[in-house]
């Protein structure tokens, strides 16, 4: 079963503050954390893709009625929270295994070497249609 | 498959396409019964020994399905003439330099973006398969395969024959060429921070490629120069990342970690290519990177000799990109302040994009002004598109904040 476990740049429900006011030491164990559980996913053979996507500020809205040039919003927005920062995409035996994995994700190191409690999202992929 | 094999059928790979591309007038087709005659090869050779004329081999079984898709016979019965031509005489033409550039100067044509000339130029010259190129991407094998089935149709489209250009053309296509080994290099040398999923390593295979385009025209200085420059940014790659991924700059690295060998080749070609006159863009970059592989430290790099180099590229080129990196040798020659005043007027030509705001912050920095530093750091994190490059940068800003 595939699952992609999303993170967006709000739903963090520890009180650490954000990344800017972070110690280089606490950047570098929050980032060598992330890196640890990618490879722990690859070696499990459970990793199938992930992605950090570039901040926010850069995200573009585009809109269109396939007849007039599409109407394209820059950056930045009010809603930015809610903007997706990052997903991994697992493929393993049971959702729990998934819900495993995002409750690892979630405890990330933030400040003071404290878990970052950051809300993920699980959602299943739907599969294709069953074959012949 | 044995690494032999696998490398032998490599280095065939070029060769018999260009035999094959010279009897059959469609290349396209040509370039896919060769691919087929590969995959029969890596599974026969290590099971049934290597034929005497490997290239031969290849040429015999590709030229077969060729004629059999024009027949329309039967899978069984090419599988039978596949295990027949094992036997066969080689035919006499096809141990050839030539062919290998022509079929890269086939392959990197005019009509062809270099998204499109990479991948079919790693399967028609360097005879990777479409699924190794797809991993070395990390795109699916769908994708990759119909990227590079378009790339064919443009150029049957563009209906050029398989055969060198006109010799007035032939330094044109040339610049092609280097161009695209260079932008492969690059997509490997960026990607290469993650974590190791990619089997086939593209720098490796950029820099064999180079190789086997300078065994094709040794004369070319420039050509010469592009190999130079690759093997001495490959051999600073072992400190470039360290024991996280974490990305480490040129200053701080640990400098015992760069391989010697490539230092060595990298220096002798690059002084061959000088020696030449009239340096062109790569020899001059691969001169900067001499310079910098050749220094103990940063601080005992021969900075005026690395701007006297930049000031030279950028007449040459009138890249901005060239004008950001010489704007940090202006700083190390000249003082950071005459660095700042160097990068004036480049944001417009660099079109946004973080790399302004990173240079600005390290000379900021270098100045002795941390918080206006930490200002740009963090422009620059916000605007990275690479993820190790971004957490360096959120670095830098929180170790001076």
């Amino acid at each position: 079963m595939r699952y992609m476990i999303m993170m967006d740049y709000g739903g963090v429900e520890s009180a650490c503050e954000s990344m800017d006011r972070w110690t280089p030491e606490e950047l570098e164990a929050h980032f060598a954390f992330q890196m640890a559980l990618q490879a722990e996913l690859v070696e499990r053979g459970e990793f199938v893709d992930g992605q950090g996507l570039a901040s926010p500020d850069q995200a573009k809205f585009v809109v269109s009625d396939g007849v007039n040039p599409p109407v394209v919003t820059d950056g930045p927005y009010p809603e930015g929270k809610e903007l997706l920062a990052g997903y991994w995409l697992v493929d393993v035996d049971s959702l729990d295994r998934a819900l495993e994995i995002a409750g690892q994700a979630s405890a990330a190191p933030a400040q003071g070497g404290l878990p970052i409690k950051q809300r993920m999202e699980v959602r299943e992929v739907m599969s294709a249609p069953p074959s012949e | 498959m044995s690494a032999d094999v696998e490398g032998l059928l490599r280095r065939c790979a070029p060769q018999a396409l260009g035999a094959v591309a010279r009897r059959h007038p469609d290349f396209a087709a040509a370039e896919d019964a060769v691919q087929e005659a590969l995959l029969a090869a890596a599974q026969q050779w290590p099971r049934d020994g290597v034929p005497d004329n490997p290239v031969a081999w290849l040429v015999r079984v590709a030229v077969r399905r060729l004629a059999d898709e024009h027949r329309e016979v039967t899978a069984r019965r090419r599988r039978e003439e596949v295990a027949a031509a094992r036997d066969q005489r080689p035919p006499d033409d096809v141990e050839d330099h030539d062919d290998t550039l022509t079929v890269m100067l086939l392959c990197c044509h005019p009509a062809l973006t270099p998204a499109a000339a990479i991948p079919l130029t790693l399967r028609a010259v360097g005879g990777l398969t479409t699924r190794e190129i797809a991993a070395a991407f990390l795109v699916p094998e769908a994708t990759m395969a119909q990227r590079i089935s378009r790339a064919k149709a443009t150029l049957r489209a563009s209906d050029v024959p398989f055969a060198m250009p006109a010799p007035t053309d032939v330094p044109r296509r040339l610049a092609l060429v280097r161009h695209v080994l260079y932008l492969l290099f690059n997509e490997g040398y960026a990607t290469s921070a993650g974590p190791e999923l990619v089997r086939v390593e593209v720098t490796g295979e950029a820099i064999r490629l180079t190789r086997m385009l300078r065994a094709a025209v040794p004369e070319d200085p420039e050509v010469t120069g592009l190999l130079a420059l690759l093997l001495l940014t490959e051999a600073r790659r072992p400190a470039r990342s360290g024991p996280h991924g974490e990305l480490v700059p040129l200053a701080d690295q640990d400098r015992s970690l760069w391989e010697r060998a490539l230092i060595v080749e990298g220096v002798r070609l690059a002084t061959d290519s000088l020696r030449a006159g009239h340096p062109g863009e790569y020899t001059l970059q691969a001169c900067i990177a001499v310079l910098h592989d050749q220094a103990p430290s940063t601080a005992a790099t021969d900075w005026p000799q690395v701007l006297a180099l930049y000031d030279r590229l950028h007449g040459l080129t009138g890249s901005p990109v060239v004008a950001l990196h010489r704007a940090v040798a202006v700083a190390m020659v000249h003082g950071p302040s005459r660095g700042l005043a160097a990068l004036d007027g480049l944001a417009d030509r660099l079109g946004g994009g973080h790399r302004l705001h990173a240079v600005r912050a390290h000379l900021l920095q270098l100045d002795g002004r941390p918080r206006d530093a930490v200002g740009a750091y963090r422009l620059a994190a916000a605007a990275a598109t690479n993820l190790r490059e971004r957490e360096y940068l959120m670095l830098q800003a929180a170790r001076l904040a």
